[in-house]
Order: structure tokens, then sequence, then C-alpha cells
């Protein structure tokens, strides 16, 4: 089973070429069943091979299949092959898993677009490249699925091409995303000069042996590796695309744009964590910047009114809880939290569509409400997934949530304080925009109240899917101080070990790395039992604070928040404005580049460039204008040069 | 016995008659007749060296000069002629299309 791992990808290709090339006649239900299909074979095969993989002892679980090689020059050997181990399988299966049950839906939700099949060729197209990059043995087929998953990210922001605002904002994301990739092609240029490989298994194992403890080169392939990622996981400072990538159709955000595509960052972070450790400093940016940019996302979420946006911050500021997680050394929380967030994001989403779907495209919750009644399967999937991402014991998000904000007070307690704000931030928009959405009188406009319908049953499958796997998806990683066995952390914990003895053998880190060495193996000492479970209280206390308070703001008291952002009118008009970061890069970058651009096309192009082509042109007119002279028409002429011709030729050879 | 140098000599006028009327004449048929000078003039000096050097090779190639002549002749007279059709003129001054 394991040698079958090239199925995994390879089906989702087979439906990009069967619909792409020759379903131009096929019908829909076709065109879906067998888009949707192949996913779903990718997902078999994906626990299939996870089934094998758990047979064997822990230790050995990590197997390279190489296909074939694919560049051979000089001492630059790449061999096309996957690499599986624990942290590539739950990739898989989320990514198989989450893509199919988004795949169903799509074929009721976009059933009556025009686009269909090129919907589906694209969808399909992307979870080829996403499991090449999740499955990938080396750096160099990670970053074709990653630079796959971005064309196909941009594609699908941009399908509805028609309307201006997609065809901007697939730019946008494009450009964004391209600034990001260029930092992960020059740390992987780094890798390649410093190890002279750009297999994984060449690379980590023996990191420790070729960079030093904090050097200066792994700080900077971290570092350059971490701006790839921020690039594509959405964090500050290149997190801009992300809330315009919401112009695309709703199941793309919620695949691409919330639970799979986004996530490429931190599988990348954490599929390098032999590297992250070598340097406590690139460590440290990892986690300011993602915890930063969860509090940062989350106060912008606050604001928005677009049911859509709201969920794109959301989705900014949990991609940054993530990266905490990484950045202190927790990578098997924040892989925990990327599946969990995968399962609740998407639901999410979905609903989002549903919802929708339902009022004949309208996003803006101040027009929706009241909707629990007419939408019962949607709200209540909502609520579920709602629950979950406020980190409510005991659905996914608590357990996923908590594992991070340990790890990250086993750091630094500061980080801690921040992540716990969000936490509450969290919840209080979430519930904002349920309650708005769901609860109190309709707002709805009188047109759209009359067409309001539930969802058929192909879109309200997935997400009952996928709210069971929000309730219990937590589930596997009960730490053992609630009595669980965090099993899911265990089963990681082989990819993540290997990263700890070089780190401990250096102890220069000192005690952060004894927490680190902790949160990997699972182990948790008596004495810290009760502080963890004083945590975990405090988290699931301000969860019910933020939800209490967003009950309070928007369904109790309507008015008070129109008041108090009367109150802070510069403070909400700067959150609202998302804190000008549009405009300020719009002045700072775009904008010069801009002028800069057409600088150079009218000087430089339309001078040096043409003026070169044009005066090479010129200048033979020139010289033939002088000649032409020559060339009077009259025989005779041409007759009395080919008599001097002669003449000097003959006496040429006579004289010389 | 003539000498050779009589030959040639004849041979030099006759060319030179023939490249000075090319040059200079501006009827189209005169110049055609100067150039079958011309190559009348060399026909003589190939085969005046023939006879003094004993040799069958001159008077071949002057069979060969004279049978393209002839068809030179026919292909050139039919040009002149239909130049003279749609011109209404031979005289070569008026005849100056192909320039620039």
């Amino acid at each position: 089973m394991l040698d079958l791992i090239w199925l995994v990808p390879f089906l989702p290709l087979c439906g990009v070429v069967i619909n792409g090339l020759v379903g131009i006649r096929f019908p829909k239900w076709l065109t879906g069943t067998i888009g949707s299909l192949t996913v779903f074979g990718s997902f078999l095969v994906s626990c299939g091979v996870f089934y094998e993989l758990i047979q064997l002892p822990a230790a050995e679980r990590v197997k390279e299949v190489i296909l074939c090689q694919w560049i051979a020059s000089g001492d630059f050997v790449v061999n096309l092959g996957f690499l599986i181990d624990p942290l590539s399988l739950v990739m898989l299966l989320t990514v198989s898993g989450v893509s199919f049950l988004i795949h169903v839906y799509s074929i009721g939700y976009m059933h009556e677009d025009e686009g269909f099949r090129r919907y589906f060729v694209y969808l399909n197209l992307f979870v080829f490249f996403m499991l090449m990059l999740v499955s990938a043995n080396s750096f160099l087929l990670m970053f074709v699925g990653w630079e796959g998953v971005g064309l196909c990210s941009y594609l699908l922001i941009g399908f509805w091409y028609q309307r201006q605002a997609p065809a901007d904002a697939g730019k946008k994301a494009f450009v964004v995303n391209r600034i990001g990739d260029y930092g992960f092609l020059l740390g992987m240029m780094l890798i390649f000069v410093t190890f002279g490989s750009l297999d994984f298994l060449k690379v980590f194992p023996n990191a420790h042996q070729y960079l030093p403890y904090g050097g200066i080169t792994a700080t900077m392939i971290t570092l350059l590796l971490f701006v790839g990622a921020c690039g594509k996981s959405a964090q500050f400072p290149l997190y801009v695309w992300l809330p315009d990538a919401m112009e695309g159709p709703t199941p793309v955000s919620a695949l691409i744009h919330a639970a799979t595509m986004v996530t490429a960052g931190v599988y990348m972070v954490a599929r390098c964590n032999a590297l992250y450790v070598l340097s406590p400093l690139s460590l440290g940016v990892v986690a300011i910047i993602g915890v930063g940019t969860a509090l940062y996302a989350a106060t912008m979420g606050l604001t928005q009114f677009d049911i859509k946006r709201v969920l794109a911050y959301s989705t900014i500021s949990q991609l940054g809880y993530m990266f905490l997680a990484c950045g202190v050394g927790a990578f098997g929380a924040g892989i925990f939290h990327l599946m969990t967030h995968a399962f609740f994001k998407a639901l999410l989403f979905l609903g989002a569509g549903s919802v929708m779907h339902a009022l004949s495209g309208e996003l803006d919750i101040r027009k929706m409400g009241g909707l629990r009644k007419q939408l019962p399967w949607t709200h209540s999937t909502f609520l579920i997934a709602t629950l979950a991402i406020a980190g409510i014991a005991p659905l996914a998000g608590f357990f996923s949530k908590d594992a991070i904000l340990w790890g990250a007070f086993q750091k630094d307690s500061w980080l801690w304080l921040v992540g716990a704000i969000t936490a509450l931030l969290t919840a209080l928009y979430m519930f904002r925009a349920v309650f708005m959405a769901f609860y109190g009188k309709p707002r709805l406009d009188e047109h759209v109240a009359k067409h309001v319908h539930e969802s058929p049953p192909v879109m309200i499958l997935p997400l009952a899917v996928l709210a069971v796997l929000s309730l219990v998806g937590g589930w596997i990683g009960i730490p053992p101080s609630l009595g669980g066995g965090e099993w899911f952390q265990e089963f990681l914990a082989p990819v993540f070990k290997s990263a700890i003895p070089a780190a401990v053998h250096h102890q220069a880190g000192g005690l952060s790395f004894v927490g680190l060495a902790q949160a990997a193996e699972g182990l948790a000492h008596g004495e810290e039992r009760s502080l963890e479970w004083a945590l975990m209280g405090v988290s699931l206390g301000v969860a019910i604070v933020g939800i209490s308070l967003a009950y309070y703001l928007y369904l109790k008291n309507p008015e008070a928040p129109g008041k108090i952002a009367g109150r802070f009118k510069t403070l909400y008009r700067i959150i609202f404005n998302k804190y000008y970061m549009d405009e300020i890069y719009n002045a700072i970058f775009v904008q010069p580049i801009r002028r800069g651009s057409e600088w150079l096309w009218h000087s430089v192009d339309e001078n040096v460039i043409d003026g070169t082509a044009n005066g090479a042109g010129r200048l033979c007119t020139g010289l033939s204008a002088i000649l032409k002279r020559l060339q009077t028409g009259y025989v005779q002429n041409y007759a009395i040069w080919m008599l001097v011709g002669t003449v000097l030729l003959i006496a040429y050879y006579l004289f010389r | 016995m003539i000498p050779l140098s009589h030959y040639l000599g004849l041979s030099v006028i006759l060319f030179t008659i023939g490249v000075l009327g090319v040059v200079i004449r501006r009827n189209a048929i005169v110049i055609f007749m100067c150039i079958e000078l011309m190559l009348n003039a060399v026909n003589l000096s190939f085969v005046a060296i023939a006879r003094s050097l004993s040799s069958l090779d001159g008077q071949v190639i002057v069979l060969l000069v004279m049978t393209v002549a002839a068809a030179e002749a026919a292909v050139g007279l039919a040009i002149i002629i239909s130049i003279f059709r749609t011109k209404g003129t031979i005289n070569v001054d008026e005849i100056n299309l192909l320039k620039w």
C-alpha cells in the first residue's frame, strides 16, 4: 500500500485530464461526480497508507517512495518521490478528506454556474498540487506544489473574471504570494548551498551537523523560509491578499483560503522543525509574528459586516495561532490546530455559502437576522463550528487551541496572554456573526426574504459530516491532564523528535528547550498539571466571556455597538478600514513601483529600447538614401559601371 | 600570312566600337547590335589565337558563343518588341522604370 502513495496526487490529476480534456459534453452531474470521486479515491488511498503506517513501530514510520530521477545536473540531483511520515499523512488525510466534502458541496453550490466544468478542473488541479506539496520528499518538489496551489488559488479567486473585483483580487493574491515565494526560493538555494541536497531526508537528520546552533546560516535559511510561509499563510505583513480572496466562490474560500492551501506555510515550518530549532531568533520571530497577527486580525474581524470577510480575518488569526505554536516549539500542537481548524473553518465557510445560497448572494450580516428557523441545518452546523472555533470544550477547537496556549505559556507568559486575549476576541466576533445572522429580528430585503430556502441535501451532507468532525475531531488529542492520551501529538512526535536531540545537545537554549522537549514528547509533570488546569479554565472562561459579550452587544442590546463605536470614533474608523493597510501598501509599494514602471516605460523603454530598434532602421534608410542614387534605371549607366568595374579588375591583374 | 597581331588589333578595334556603341547610343536595337559586335570581336580573337596555337579549343568555344548569341538575339529582340508595344518607344533614355 505504501508504494501506491503516488496514486494520492495522481487521482485528482486524472480528474483534471478527464474533465478538462474530454469533458466538454459531460452533463454536470458526471463532471461533479468525476471530480469528487477522484478526490475520494485519494482519501481512501491515504487511509490505506495510514492504516499500514500505524502497524509499524513508531521509530520506523518514515518511508520514502521514489518514483524516478527528476533532475540530474552535475552534483544537483533531485528525485521525484514521496515522503511518508506521520506529518505528511496527517496532511494528506486532512486535505483529501476536506477536499472531498467540499467537492460534494460544490456540486450543489455551483450548479447554476456556467463555468461548472472549469470550476471542477481547477479544483481538482488544486487538490493535485496540494497533495504534491504535502507529500513531496524534497524542497524542490514541495516548491512545485507550492507554486501550483498558488496558481490554482489565483485561477479560482478570479473565477468570475468577468467582474473587475475578482480579477483584481486574483492578481493581488498572486503578486503578494510572489514576494513570499521569492523568500522561499532564496531559502531553498541557501539550503542547497549548505547541504548540497534538497531531499528532506538528507537535510533534516544532518541539520545539526552542518549548522551550528544559533548560527547565522540557520537563521537566514529559516527566516527566508518563513517569508515564504508568511506569504502563503497570510501572516503579517503579507496577509493583505486573503481578505480580498473572498471574491472567489465560497467553496473555494472554504477549501483553499481556509482549510488547506493557507496552512501550507504552517506545514512547511513544521516540516522544517529540525532547522527552526537551531535558530532561537527565527523561532522568536515566528512566535511573535504569529501571535501578533492573531491579535491584529482578530480586531479587524470585529468590525467587518461581510460574513465572508469576518471568516477571512478569523482564518488569518487562527493561522497566527498555528505559527505561535511552531514558534514556541509546540509543532505538534500547531499541526493539531491546523487539522481541527480545517474542519471547523471549512464548515463555517460552507455554512456561510449556504446562507448566501439561501439569500440570493447576500453577504452583509446587517441584512440577515433570524435565519435560525428558516435554515435549521445551516444554523445548527454553523453554531457547532462557531463553538469549536471559540474554544468551548469538548469541541475540536478547545483542545488544539489549549495545546497551543499551554505551549506558549511554557515559553513566555506574555505570548500566552496575547493568545488568550485573541481567544476572547475570537469568541466575540464569531458569535457576533452568528447572532447577527441567525438570531434577532429579520432584517432581510423584501425581495430576498421571499426566496429564503434551506440548501439541497448535497450541500447539507458535507456540512453535517464536518460538524461531526468539528465536534469530535479534538478528542484524538486530549492532553494527559484531562485523562486523554494526547494520541495525536504522540503520533506526530517522531517527526518532531529528530529536532530535539540537536537542541538539547547544544543546551544553549536552556530552559526554553526543556519546555519544548516536554511539549513534543507529550509529558506533563504532576506539579504542572494544576497549572495546566488553571490555564484551561482561563481559556474556557474567556471564550464564555466573549460569547456573553457578543450576546449582550448584538442580541440583547443592539444599539450598544453603535454607541461604543461612536465613543471611540477614531479607533473604530481605523479598525473598520483595516488599519488603512491597503492604503499604506498602495502608497508605499504599489504607487512608487507603478510610477517607477511608468518612468521606465516612457523613458527607458520608449527611448532606449524603441530608440535602438527604430535607430537601426533609420540608419539603414539614411545610408540607402545615399546609395540608391546609383540606381538610376538607365541601362546605360549600369553598363558604364560594368565597364568601369571590368577595366579596374583587368588593370588590377595587369599592374599588380 | 597575316600575323596574329593584326587579327588581335582588329578584334580590339571592333570590341571598342561595340563598347562605345553600347554606352553612347540611345536606340535599343543599335545597342543590341553593338553587343553582337562585341561578341564577334571576341570570336575573332578566339579563332585567331586557336589558329596560331594549332589548337581546336578556341574554335569550339566560338561555336558555343554563336549559339548563345543566337538565343540571346531571339530573347533580346522579343523583349525590345514587347517594350515598344507598351512604351511606344525603344529609346533607352525614356525607359527607366527600374529605379529607386
